[in-house]
This record gives C-alpha cells, structure tokens and sequence, in this order.
C-alpha cells in the first residue's frame, strides 16, 4: 500500500520536474529560433547602402534605410535628454523627500502602472495634445511620446538605486552641516551614479524599439530629414510599413531594420548589465 | 562644494568670526532657500508623471466625446463598425483583444510557471545566471520582431501543420469544436494570442521567480525535511506562500497582453467582423487604432479615441490589481518572517 503512493507521488514529481524542464526548453527554443531568423534574413539584407541611401519608392529596387536610421537616433536621442532630467530629480524626490508622504506613496502607484501602461494610448495622448494643436506630425511629438515611456523607467531605477545608499553617508555629509540638496546632487546621487545610469541605458533600450507610440506622432517621411519640426522617418515605422507591403524589396529591407534594432536593444541591455554589476562590485 | 567650504572655514577659523553671527545666518538662510527650491524642483518633476496620467484620462475622454455622445454606453456592445456610414460599435475590437490575452496567458501562464520552478529549485547554480538572463533578453525583444517574426515564420507554419492539427482534434469536440472551423491561412485571433503568450512569458516568469525567491529557505528546506518530492513543495509550500505575488504577476503579463500593439496587428489579420471562429481574422482595440488612425476623419478619429479610453480603463485596472496583489505579498512577506 505504502510504496503504491510511494510510486504515484515519484510519478507526479517526475511529471512536474519534467514539464518544468519541457517549458525552460521550449522558452530557450523560441528565443534562438527568433533570433537564428532575425540574423539570418537580416545579414543577408545588410549592405552599405542600408546605410547611405533613404527609403525607395514602392515597387523600386535598391535603396536603404539611411533617413530612419537617423531619424530614430535623433527621436530617441531627444527623448533620453527630455526624460533623463525629469526622471533623475522624480526619482530623487521619491527617494529623498517624499519617503512615507502620501503624495510619493501615489506617485510611486502610478510611475509603475505607467511603466507597463498600453504604449499606443501614449501616442493617443500626445496627438491630443500636441500634434492636434500644432496640426502637423513632427519628430518633436515623437520624442514627447517616447520620453513618456522612458520617465517611468528611469523614475523608478534612481529611486531603487538611491534607496540602496548607506543612511550613515547621508548622515555623515549632514553632520558637516551639508544644505539637504547637496546631500542629494553631490554624495548620494553620485554614490548611486552607476545603478542611475543603468536605469537610462534600459530606458533607452526600452524606447528604441517602440513603435506604437510613434506611429502618430513622428508618422513617417518618404525623404531624408533632419528637421525635427516634421513628419521624421524612423526605423520602427518604417519596418511596420515595409513589413505589412507586398514588395520583396521593402520587406527585405524591413528585416535589416529589425537587425539594426534588436542589436542596439540587446547590446544595450548586456552593456547595461555589465556595467552594473562592475560598478556595483567595485 | 563652497557652502560646505565656507561654513568649516567658519567654524575653523576662531573666535574672530564667530562674533559675526549675521554671516552664519546668511549662509542658512541661503541654504534654506535653496532646499526649498530644491525641494520643489524635484516634487514637481515627480507630479509630471501624475499629472500626465490625469492627462490622458482627460484628453482621451474629451476627444471621445462626439462619439460617446451619439452611441452612449451602447458604444461598448455595438457590432458595427462602417467607416463609410460611420456607425462605430467596439465590440469586435473589445471580442479580439480579450480573446487573444486570453489565449496568451492560458498558453503563457503554464510554461512561466514551470521555468520559474525550474529556475529556482532544480536548475544547476552554474546554469541559474545564463538561463535567467536569457528569459529577460526574451523580454527585451522589441515587439515589432515578435510581429516580424508571427507574420513570415510563425503563421504559415501554423496554417500548413497548426491548425489541420488542431481542427481535426479540438475542432471535432461538442461545443468548442465550432472554435477551430473555417479557413485556415495561419494568421487571425488565435495566431495573435499563440505569438502574444511568448511575448508576455517572459514577464511573468521573471515574476514568478522572483516571488518564488523570497519564500525563506526555512519553509523549503523544512518541508524536504519531511521527505517532500520536489513538485510537493512547489505545490504546497511555495505556491501557497507566494500566492498573491504569482497572481500579480500574471495580471502584469495581462496588463502587457492587452495593450500590446505590434505583435497582434501583424497576425491578427485586421478584419472589422465578428466571426465565431479563433482561426478567422478579428482585430483588437491597438490593431484598430495602428490600423485607422493615421488616415481618419473628424468622428472616425472620435470613435477611435473612445476605443482608446475603453483600453486605458481596462489596462489600468488590471494594471493596477496586479501592482496590488504584489505589494500585498511583500508586505505579508515582511510580517511573516
């Protein structure tokens, strides 16, 4: 009787262990089965005219991606310079002033419903308020919508980061009779500067692969241009266009975009996370 | 650094500037000053955050309004959605987005859960950093990839061996068998759900395995003490212990799957009908907006802005339980050990 449950409870264990291991595998498969896919039809559309040419006309040949290219990098570079500031000093609030306050209590709730928040919602709300103001889509309204993703991130990573330095340093720069500022700006915030800067780097990582929020801010531009004022080009948009097209041109060109992209972001988070932990362990 | 100079030259240079108290004071009333300052730099810059919550409620349902206006709360459970005639109904585009989440958790829900029990009670140390890292670069695969991705590879696989496979199985069953009927050409709702439930995974197993990590080791190992198999103290032990957080973070991945945009509108096939069939095209709330926006009329974009709130609304409560039922289990966490 007794090894008969002895036998039925080493069964559900070895079915449980095993669909564990099953879904860890499963999950490894798909990750390097997108990524095999992605390398593959990505390299092939890679070429230096990727990089030197703009967008082709439907149905044409050749071409490249050189107006998105630095597109996005001038929409996502105005969105970490926008967000980095105002996510920093909220972040220093939360952690420094706000402690038990139920303002920072609120803040804190809504930073994190923020950071998961439908990202296409976000680009609603800038159009509402900017781009249906201003009546055009401009680069600008892209860099608005993006930093909305981006605040929340690094919001919460300063804040995590400043919580984890010493009160006794605090203390200490007190004592020498520091104004609460500079305790803040010039001994934790620095202490804490590496874990800050790792919540921008996956702020940044987060943003460069958006697409929704830009698709009715930024918009699209056929043309190469570096105004900001204007509808911009940008890889995200441009891959969801060329993507959903019948042109084989466009779509191979919409799987080197898709390259470029995902390498930043995964470069970016590895790069992020070395960094973290030498500093940290330094 | 200069104030902090200058106040220990003061206090260092003796007795012959103590007797000047006013300079003290000026150097506090300064610093004063400046905290204030300080102080309300910072606390403004975290209200933007709140602010701009407030703000989206707000805009959204002020854009709505002539849409909301004319079809009132029917808006919800109208079928119709004719560009031309511009009678808007969100009940296909609300249909789609649940049905496809649905689907993404009850495939997603099982398989985080078991990578995050393989994480952290039977995978090798060695193997525990490379393996977790791997699940969070998982999630940092932008999502437009993930659509890339269902719409060249995934779906016509899915239509030449998926859905023959699942039509002549589920597809003969009373009752839901009507669920797996009609043309199968790989995209549609239940392709978005399948692409939808490896892009929230990831979320809810690093979840999951981190409230699994806070269960004290005490629990654990008394429990194999007492001769428990690996799966009974996962069971009986850990998963009861780490109840709301594991609830949590399924509604996080929830939260994720109902606003995600990208994924869905590449396979998702954004049809305007309500089929009873998970293999026929639908859209979702996103998809729709992706889809029409940028080329919509005056009242069409109303009716678009309305959609947009419902998602908001639906997003934010569950967004909202999620963050809930998490702070709960830290904080029951903290009482009980």
């Amino acid at each position: 009787m007794n090894t008969a449950l002895y036998q039925r409870r080493k069964l559900a264990n070895t079915i449980g262990v095993g669909l564990s291991m099953f879904a860890m595998v499963l999950g490894l498969f798909v990750l390097l089965w997108i990524l095999f896919i992605l390398f593959r039809n990505g390299f092939a559309a890679l070429d230096l005219a990727l990089f030197t040419q703009s967008t082709p006309a439907p149905g044409s040949e050749g071409g490249g991606l050189a107006n998105a290219i630095v597109g996005s990098l001038m929409i996502v570079g105005f969105s970490v310079l926008i967000s980095t500031p105002v996510g920093i000093l909220a972040g220093v609030y939360l952690a420094e002033y706000g402690d038990e306050s139920r303002t920072a209590a609120v803040t804190r709730f809504m930073t994190d419903i923020m950071l998961s928040a439908p990202s296409i919602v976000l680009g609603l709300f800038i159009y509402a308020i900017y781009v249906a103001q201003v009546r055009h889509f401009s680069g600008w309204a892209g860099s608005l919508a993006l930093s909305l993703i981006a605040i929340p991130v690094v919001v919460r990573t300063t804040e995590n980061m400043l919580r984890l330095v010493p009160g006794s340093l605090r203390e200490a720069a007190f004592a020498l009779g520091a104004p609460r500022w500079k305790v803040a700006t010039m001994v934790t915030l620095r202490a804490a500067q590496a874990g800050v800067v790792t919540g921008v780097l996956l702020a940044l990582a987060r943003i460069s692969g958006e697409t929704a929020p830009l698709l009715f801010t930024a918009l699209n531009n056929q043309f190469f241009s570096a105004d900001m004022n204007k509808p911009m080009s940008n890889l995200p948009v441009v891959i969801f266009q060329f993507a959903m097209s019948p042109y084989d041109n466009w779509v191979r060109l919409a799987w080197g975009g898709a390259l470029l992209i995902t390498l930043t972001v995964l470069v970016l988070n590895i790069v992020a996370r070395i960094f973290f932990r030498e500093k940290v362990s330094a | 650094m200069s104030n902090i100079q200058a106040a220990s030259q003061t206090a260092s240079a003796g007795p012959s500037r103590r007797e000047q108290p006013g300079h003290m004071q000026a150097i506090a009333a300064r610093q004063q000053s400046q905290d204030f300052w300080f102080h309300l730099l910072t606390m403004t810059f975290s209200l933007i955050v709140l602010v701009s919550l407030v703000g989206i409620l707000v805009s959204l349902v002020i854009n709505a309004t002539p849409a909301l206006q004319k079809f009132g709360l029917e808006f919800i459970w109208r079928i119709e959605w004719d560009i031309v005639n511009e009678e808007f109904g969100a009940l296909i585009s609300i249909f789609g987005t649940l049905a496809s989440a649905a689907i993404a958790l009850l495939i997603a829900v099982p398989l985080s859960f078991g990578i995050a029990l393989f994480l952290t009670e039977n995978c090798p140390v060695w193997l525990r950093r490379p393996l977790g890292t791997a699940v969070e670069l998982l999630a940092a695969v932008p999502s437009i990839i993930y659509g890339m991705f269902g719409l060249f590879i995934f779906a016509p696989l899915f239509a030449e061996y998926g859905q023959p496979a699942l039509q002549s199985t589920l597809g003969q069953m009373p009752l839901i068998g009507p669920l797996f009927g009609g043309a199968m050409n790989g995209i549609g709702i239940l392709a978005a759900g399948l692409i939808l439930a490896f892009m929230i995974l990831p979320f809810i197993a690093a979840v999951m395995r981190d409230v699994f990590e806070i269960v004290p080791p005490i629990l654990r190992e008394s429990a194999y003490g007492v001769g428990c198999t690996t799966w009974e103290v996962v069971r009986h032990v850990v998963l009861p212990y780490t109840q709301s957080g594991v609830i949590g973070g399924i509604m996080l991945g929830l939260g994720r799957a109902l606003g995600e945009t990208m994924a869905v509108t590449f396979v998702i096939g954004n049809s305007q009908r309500l089929v009873p069939s998970l293999f026929a095209p639908g859209s979702s709330i996103a998809s729709t907006l992706a889809n029409e926006f940028a080329e919509a009329g005056d009242f069409h974009l109303s009716a678009l802005f309305a959609l947009g709130f419902l998602l908001f609304v639906i997003t934010f409560v569950v967004l909202a339980l999620a963050k809930w039922m998490i702070l709960r289990n830290e904080k029951a966490k903290g009482a009980k050990t």
